[in-house]
């Protein structure tokens, strides 16, 4: 059954997710955001800081620019228990299957935030020994560029990607 | 020691030394050198007892074309020296300074990973920077510097216009 | 029915054979754990809890900077050296500073050389802090982690004001710094300067007796004084043994010899000695930074004049961050046809730098940094070799963990404090 979208009413969804929600009813469209919001409010990272943007991570998590105001207070070290994985520094050709290994030892749900230049598209080091971006490796949801970025910047990405859980996330 | 005596001092039993911005520098041939850095160490005017670094160059139009410097310092007189060896590209041996100076280990064994010198006597010469399957010695002048048409372990990665994203 | 008939086996208690007893247990501790030193990895062997060998492996963060400097400037390579022990940039760039400084045989201006040793303290005392942090927090010391990390978000903003960023900063280049420093950071400096003392001592009192932190530490790692000669060890890890070898005080550089510090040592030669003289250090580096202060009241130029070798822009802040002055950009676009030239020359080939080969120490909080950098005569290094002393003090790790239980082995790698963006490059 075509949904029509009525002007200037905003759900937050477009045509075709609020077609899908018609579809699957409304108890399942309502579980899948409650599930989603708790999703998003409790993402326990897993550390896998790897070198300067590692030191901004940790500072992002300590007490001045606090990471815990968006329940991401554990940073779990064991992947198994983790459903973020922070990619935070320059991945070396070394270090690569250790990086894929870590994102396949997660369970489902799980996502990627590429943190700096360095995750994100290799950075400054365009050579031999630095992977060109992990998303040869893992998909990715959100980058966050800077060398290293900013806690407010990472803290912005972070905010990205909880809007992104929120709004799109379906129960299975 | 100030500069001039260190250099008259070092040249009475390695006649081959540059005094160079203040630093001395003693060229020594690969039978040398455990000899030359053993004196180092052990006369008491020089004391050359802590060795900072070794590090290898590659000079590929030159003969010989990789020079191995060795940095020592002497932790009673505070004054430094450095141990040049040439090798030439088609025997890159030298014989392992690891018995005289402990640290030279990983050194090494870095030389090894980077430029393919290979130290006779080292107890564990292995690659330490690069995954043991690599092939190459990257930081050979002749290698390329990578990122793009990085082949390993089947992989391969174009250069930057012709990457897409997955 | 197989039964093993031999005469030590007796079938109440499995484990009596010799051969059981004897066996070891190989462990990978690996590239990814929760320590929270980076990308180490190690393999024990273990007899029990007991560590009988280990063996670390490194080069999971190998970036080949030093590949990377050959094919750019020599003001580039400022850039990239700063990333390799990234949390001590100013070190990295000034022992690369220094070494092309002394290739080119020039002299940074006085002013500069003390905005220089200013920043090397602050940014020591900075890393000592994320050394508290990491280690108390792999040791079970949680507050300790967000103690650091406070006392260094006030020295982030301190960096930050100067140089613009609050990590990996090139500020420190070739013939100079880069810029003076702004309004308000020498009060920022001097409120630091009032209130870190009593967060020391707030550290000393959570941690210097407390009987946990002692049974960890005290008689944990033990490292004589020759054994880490021998090994290269250098840094607090060597002075806790009682050798008291300080670059600054040894092998003076940018003006260290007319400044008064001690060169703290204790006689331990285990992690709490090291832990001792690392706060210590912080004392020491804040009498360094109020001598600093006390210099700069004078102005003077921050930057070589020798057009040849200076970074031509004229830097200051405006109202959207660091950038070139108006009055400068108004004279390179519109007055001047030969400064945009010259300008353009610096940025794009920059300093010619004669040959020759130079090996450059400075004193890193971890230890011996050493620079060694060799030029062909062009406008690019031909070799640049970082010394990193991380580098070097892990191989002083089997030595230290042997017969040690397996969480000694993160005390005595929390000790020596290695960073591994400077153990790999």
């Amino acid at each position: 059954m075509p949904v029509e979208r009525v002007e200037g009413f905003r759900t937050g969804k477009s045509a075709e997710e609020a077609e899908e929600d018609v579809r699957r009813g409304i108890l399942l469209s309502t579980l899948d955001r409650a599930v989603s919001w708790a999703r998003k409010q409790s993402m326990w990272p897993a550390t896998f800081g790897l070198a300067c943007c590692a030191i901004e991570m940790m500072s992002t998590g300590a007490g001045h620019y606090d990471l815990s105001r968006w329940g991401m207070e554990l940073f779990r070290a064991s992947p198994r228990q983790s459903d973020l994985m922070i990619v935070a520094g320059r991945v070396s050709q070394k270090m690569a299957p250790v990086l894929r290994q870590i994102y396949d030892q997660m369970p489902e749900p799980k996502w990627v935030i590429s943190m700096g230049v360095c995750a994100s598209a290799g950075g400054m080091f365009t050579n031999y020994a630095v992977v060109q971006g992990v998303d040869t490796i893992v998909p990715v949801d959100v980058y966050v560029p800077g060398c290293p970025p900013r806690p407010e910047m990472l803290m912005f990405g972070i905010l990205k990607l909880q809007e992104q859980v929120r709004t799109t996330g379906r129960f299975r | 020691m100030i500069c001039a005596e260190l250099a008259e001092r070092v040249r009475s039993r390695l006649p081959e030394v540059v005094v160079a911005r203040g630093e001395v520098t003693a060229l020594v041939d690969r039978d040398e050198l455990l000899r030359a850095l053993g004196w180092l160490r052990d006369d008491e005017a020089l004391s050359f007892d802590f060795l900072s670094s070794v590090t290898a160059t590659d000079w590929p139009d030159r003969t010989p074309r990789y020079w191995v410097a060795y940095e020592l310092s002497s932790t009673t007189f505070h004054h430094r020296v450095r141990v040049k060896v040439g090798l030439s590209a088609e025997d890159p041996r030298l014989p392992s300074t690891v018995p005289l100076f402990p640290t030279a280990d990983w050194h090494e064994r870095e030389a090894y990973d980077f430029y393919g010198i290979v130290f006779e006597g080292h107890p564990n010469l292995r690659r330490i920077m690069l995954p043991d399957g690599w092939e190459g010695h990257p930081l050979r002048k002749t290698e390329e510097i990578g990122g793009v048409n990085t082949r390993y372990r089947g992989a391969f990665i174009p250069p930057v216009d012709r990457r897409t994203s997955p | 029915m197989n039964v093993d008939t031999s005469p030590d086996f007796d079938p109440m208690d499995p484990l009596s054979t010799e051969e059981l007893r004897q066996e070891t247990m190989v462990i990978n501790m690996g590239p990814q754990h929760p320590s929270m030193h980076g990308v180490l990895r190690l393999l024990l062997e273990l007899d029990g809890e007991t560590v009988v060998r280990c063996e670390p492996i490194v080069g999971y963060l190998h970036t080949g900077i030093e590949k990377n400097l050959e094919y750019r400037t020599w003001q580039q390579g400022v850039t990239f050296v700063t990333r390799a022990d990234y949390l001590s940039p100013f070190f990295n760039e000034l022992a690369y500073a220094l070494a092309v400084e002394r290739l080119l045989g020039i002299e940074a201006p006085p002013r500069a050389q003390v905005l220089r040793v200013l920043f090397c303290e602050l940014n020591r005392i900075a890393s000592h802090l994320v050394w508290l942090a990491t280690s108390g927090m792999e040791l079970g010391a949680v507050s300790v982690m967000l103690f650091g990390f406070r006392e260094r978000e006030v020295l982030l903003d301190i960096f930050e004001m100067a140089t613009g960023l609050r990590m990996n900063h090139a500020y420190i280049r070739i013939g100079g710094v880069v810029m003076d420093l702004p309004d308000g950071a020498t009060d920022a400096i001097e409120d630091f300067l009032d209130m870190m003392p009593g967060r020391i001592r707030e550290y000393e009192s959570l941690l210097s007796s407390n009987p946990i932190w002692l049974e960890r530490n005290a008689g944990v790692g033990i490292l004589s004084g020759e054994d880490a000669i021998a090994l290269g060890v250098t840094g607090p890890t060597l002075r806790a043994a009682g050798v008291p070898m300080d670059v600054r005080r040894d092998e003076p550089y940018a003006g260290y010899e007319t400044y008064e510090f001690d060169v703290v040592t204790r006689d331990s030669a285990d992690c709490y000695g090291r832990y001792a003289i690392r706060l210590d250090e912080m004392r020491e580096s804040m009498r360094i930074v109020e001598q600093c202060l006390d210099r700069l009241r004078e102005p003077g130029p921050v930057m070589v004049e020798d057009p040849k070798v200076a970074w031509p822009s004229r830097l200051e802040v405006g109202p959207d961050g660091i950038g070139n002055s108006t009055a400068y950009v108004t004279h390179i676009m519109e007055e001047s046809m030969e400064a945009l030239i010259h300008h353009f020359k610096m940025v794009t080939d920059g300093v010619k730098v004669p040959a020759g080969e130079v090996y450059l120490p400075v004193e890193s909080p971890r230890g011996e940094l050493g620079m060694y950098v060799v030029s062909d005569g062009e406008h690019r290094p031909y070799r640049v070799r970082i010394r990193d002393p991380s580098f070097v003090n892990l191989q002083a790790v089997p030595a230290m963990v042997r017969g040690g239980l397996v969480a000694d082995a993160i005390a005595v790698i929390a000790s020596l404090d290695p960073v591994m963006g400077g153990v790999d490059r």
